[in-house]
């Protein structure tokens, strides 16, 4: 990138909120995506979505390219440039309001989502959506990416709490859509629109979502089953017979022997799945709904029931579940983590679907998820030093986004489609998807400087 | 519609520069869990600031994709080594641990300059010397210079790390326990076992009541406590300096000299102490290495193992109580509720958990004063915390927080004392 319009970008952020060293551009050449990296021109960090505004524009005079970055732990390339503006949101950080008495929330972009979590709870409220990396997310990256989470199946996703955002446009404008009202059908509805645009259509500067009262109590329980299909009838018995749980994990055999052989927490090795359910809200339906899933899992022959008596023992119970991403990657230097999602309907459909693949590809998957809501994440352990095994773990995927998709299912449940998964997308929208995707594009950023090359 | 090309999206290229093991820097899968436990990430929210960032920063080294420039070794010197990122890696990896590698590889190709070889060879391995060195300071506490040149505010002429030091440094006792205390304090009562004590240089030449009161502690248990007056600085200092070959003669030193004396456990109150002497096993690698890492324990594992029999010895103490971690008990050694179980066994006690406990307080070595702006917000954030908590005391097991802490605290919290587990312990014993 040239030195003048670098200095130009530096008028507006200021030189220490710009980064243009070689060994910074190295490494916000990187997200959580293994395998992608991609050296930007610059790095900036503006303290004001006024400031956000001046750089669309003079970058849209240029017609230089931006993407906005929040922590980096995008799992498809989102936040990778390619020799254009970063423009991460971490100064951008205030909690702006808890509105108690409309039950919202207003914040700026680079609000860890964690920290939003433990601000409103004090105040008795909830803010559902939890991603695995809720600690260092930020909310701007949440709702880029429609962030999913562990609560999924009773609570729904960052789309189902987003009531109104401003969006700095690709030219500098300012958008303000939605709001604090329940009720709006005024023109279209954009939020949603924008919400899981990856940063292709805006850039978010405050972020609006909905609160829900803080549920009163919770139950945690764990079940293993020695027959796989067993587990995953008790998933759907569990949701027949109307019980919602806030959390439907699960653990299949490999990661099961990982956990054990690095956690050594007391799973057995003669089982192929194991469960970890947790119930919550009033102490009175909790109780009856506790029950219901203990005798729905022993009816489905599960060989181990137990029921967390408090907080300790919770703790004690979801540690399987908490390990098994740890456990995993430490077999192997490199951990490609997918997140095909079916309709749950077809979760043991799909769990062989992963272990036929990962057998005729021989590669090594292990596959843990929420299968309440049908999102799994089989993760590859390999090692990219070995082309050839990288080469045999993507064909191994391409069969698992195929089948997903011939569910009717999705490529991608809460990670995005960026760089990593833009060969399947026409495949799972078809070609009008894809046309009616870059209209939209093309009315939102005719010039296409907006994180290019992501989604199609 | 500006059309990129991400073709050139490659996987890495392995030109191994440096001799480091390359596994460990590419099993770092740049998930970010290290962030928010990163100290100067917390503070900065700069990549270059994170543990992700070092790992990322030293494997480009290696695979000769960034050269060794000034400003890369600037960034990896922002590194405290605190480790708290290895509590929360869900892979194992060390990034504090692979910086300090890094320096190490460094000083073996470069060599150390005139300073370091002065301090880590000369000064640091002699207990007498260090000891020695220590005298122009007491005599500056003693003689009234101190008061005069703090009265007179001649330290803003002095240069700034210079400054620091004096600030950090509490009132020295007249002689180091090293040269006071007996080779061997027998057992009170029943003996349960022998227990060498490995006495720290910092907690022999400043903090030596701590010491003292951990002496006695395990005399009260039952223990013959032998305190080898030949022993030698755990190479701690060493590690820091990028000086591996330092580490390793200092290792060799004191595992002959404890090798000289049959002992069940080999004690120490200094967690930095501790966290290295555990590694011994790991530099040297054979069997008399392992086994006396093997048998390293901080106090507080040892006290905790007695409980029982410590209760009957303490009596009631009314004090609003809280616990640092320090990163060299916490997260190199693993150890989170042994003291804080002591100190709620101690009657009346009313302890208070410290928020974000296990976070940095700035000391990290000499980096309070290499790196005193960052080391001075590091410190801000835990004074804070110790503020909200409302504690009377700030309890911490290693010598450069109680530095560290005391410094914050005598500026901002006055009434607030700070104080070694093991001195909580002994007072609640006396009280």
């Amino acid at each position: 990138m040239e030195r003048s319009f670098i200095k130009e970008l530096q008028t507006i952020v200021g030189e220490k909120h710009t980064l243009s060293d070689r060994e910074s551009l190295a490494v916000y050449g990187y997200d959580s995506t293994p395998e992608l990296e991609s050296l930007p021109g610059v790095v900036l960090l503006p303290g004001t979505a006024a400031e956000v505004g001046r750089i669309m524009r003079l970058c849209h005079g240029a017609g230089v390219n931006v993407t906005p970055r929040g922590s980096g732990t995008n799992l498809s390339g989102g936040s990778l440039s390619a020799a254009g503006v970063v423009v991460q949101t971490s100064r951008l950080n205030r909690i702006i309001e808890v509105d108690e008495e409309n039950l919202t929330a207003t914040v700026e972009p680079g609000v860890i989502t964690s920290v939003l979590h433990r601000e409103v709870e004090s105040r008795g409220l909830f803010y559902p959506p939890d991603p695995g990396s809720m600690n260092i997310s930020t909310m701007g990256g949440n709702v880029a990416e429609n962030s999913g989470g562990l609560r999924g199946l009773k609570y729904g996703v960052t789309a189902d709490y987003v009531m109104g955002l401003e969006t700095v446009l690709a030219d500098g404008d300012l958008l303000r859509s939605g709001g604090k009202v329940v009720k709006d059908v005024a023109g279209y509805n954009l939020s949603p629109l924008l919400v899981s645009s990856e940063g292709t259509l805006g850039f978010f500067t405050t972020i609006t979502v909905k609160l829900i009262p803080r549920p009163q109590g919770k139950i945690t329980m764990l079940a293993h089953f020695p027959v796989l299909q067993d587990a995953a009838l008790a998933v759907s018995a569990i949701i027949a017979a109307k019980v919602i749980p806030a959390t439907l994990e699960f653990l299949d055999k490999v990661t099961i022997k990982c956990v054990e052989d690095y956690a050594h927490v007391g799973l057995p090795l003669d089982v192929d799945a194991v469960l970890l359910i947790e119930v919550d809200g009033h102490p009175v339906v909790i109780a009856e709904e506790a029950a219901a899933v203990a005798e729905i899992c022993r009816k489905h022959r599960c060989s181990f029931f137990q029921t967390a008596k408090d907080a300790a023992e919770a703790f004690k119970l979801t540690e399987a579940r908490r390990t098994a991403l740890s456990a995993l990657a430490r077999l192997k230097p490199t951990t490609i983590l997918e997140d095909a999602t079916v309709p749950r309907s077809c979760i043991a459909a799909m769990l062989k679907v992963i272990q036929d693949a990962a057998k005729r590809h021989n590669v090594l998957i292990g596959t843990f998820g929420h299968a309440g809501d049908g999102n799994l994440h089989p993760t590859c352990l390999t090692d990219e030093r070995d082309k050839e095994e990288i080469a045999r773990a993507h064909a191994a995927f391409a069969e698992i986004f195929n089948a997903a998709i011939s569910m009717g299912g999705t490529i991608t449940g809460e990670h995005g489609v960026g760089l990593a998964k833009k060969k399947y997308l026409p495949k799972l929208v078809g070609e009008s998807g894809i046309r009616i995707m870059r209209g939209i594009k093309q009315a939102f950023d005719p010039k296409g400087i907006l994180n290019p090359g992501k989604i199609f | 519609m500006v059309v990129m090309n991400f073709d050139f999206f490659v996987l890495f290229v392995n030109k191994e520069v440096l001799n480091m093991d390359y596994v460990k820097l590419i099993n770092c899968m740049r998930c970010g869990m290290c962030l928010p436990s990163c100290p100067t990430y917390r503070e900065t929210f700069l990549e270059t600031a994170s543990p992700r960032g070092r790992v990322a920063l030293v494997r480009k080294l290696q695979e000769g994709e960034l050269e060794q420039s000034e400003r890369l070794l600037e960034y990896l010197s922002l590194c405290l080594d605190c480790q708290a990122c290895a509590s929360a890696c869900p892979c194992g990896v060390n990034a504090g641990e692979l910086v300090a590698e890094f320096t190490c590889e460094r000083k073996e190709s470069s060599g150390l300059n005139f300073m370091e070889d002065l301090i880590l060879r000369k000064l640091v391995p002699h207990p007498d010397r260090l000891e020695t060195s220590m005298t122009p300071m007491r005599l500056y506490q003693r003689s009234g210079l101190q008061k005069l040149v703090r009265t007179l505010g001649i330290l803003k002429m002095f240069p700034r790390p210079l400054a620091r030091m004096e600030g950090l440094l509490p009132t020295l006792h007249s002689r180091p326990l090293r040269q006071e205390i007996s080779e061997v304090t027998a057992a009170i009562g029943t003996e349960r076992g022998t227990v060498g004590f490995f006495l720290g240089c910092v907690m022999s030449l400043i903090f030596s009541d701590a010491s003292r009161a951990t002496i006695r502690l395990l005399s009260s248990l039952g223990y013959t406590v032998i305190t080898p007056r030949n022993q030698v600085c755990c190479g701690a200092p060493n590690m820091l300096g990028g000086d591996m070959e330092g580490v390793k003669e200092a290792a060799r030193t004191n595992i002959g000299i404890f090798a000289a004396h049959e002992v069940d456990f080999i004690v120490t109150d200094c967690g930095g102490c501790g966290a290295e002497l555990k590694k011994y096993g790991h530099h040297i690698g054979d069997e008399a290495a392992s086994a006396f890492s093997a048998k390293v324990r901080d106090i507080s594992q040892i006290l905790a193992h007695h409980t029982e029999e410590l209760a009957p010895l303490l009596k009631p103490l009314p004090l609003k109580v809280t616990y640092h971690d320090p990163c060299h008990i916490a997260h190199c050694q693993g150890i989170r509720k042994e003291p804080r179980d002591l100190l709620k066994l101690v009657p009346d006690i009313d302890y208070r958990e410290l928020e974000t406990a296990d976070a940095c307080c700035g000391s990290a070595g000499t980096y309070n004063i290499t790196k005193p702006e960052m080391s001075d917000r590091i410190l801000q954030r835990k004074i804070d915390t110790v503020r909200s908590s409302g504690a009377e005391v700030l309890v911490t097991g290693n010598p450069g927080c109680l530095l560290q802490l005391k410094k914050g605290i005598n500026d901002q919290l006055p009434g607030v004392r700070v104080m070694h587990l093991t001195e909580v312990l002994a007072l609640s014993m006396d009280s």
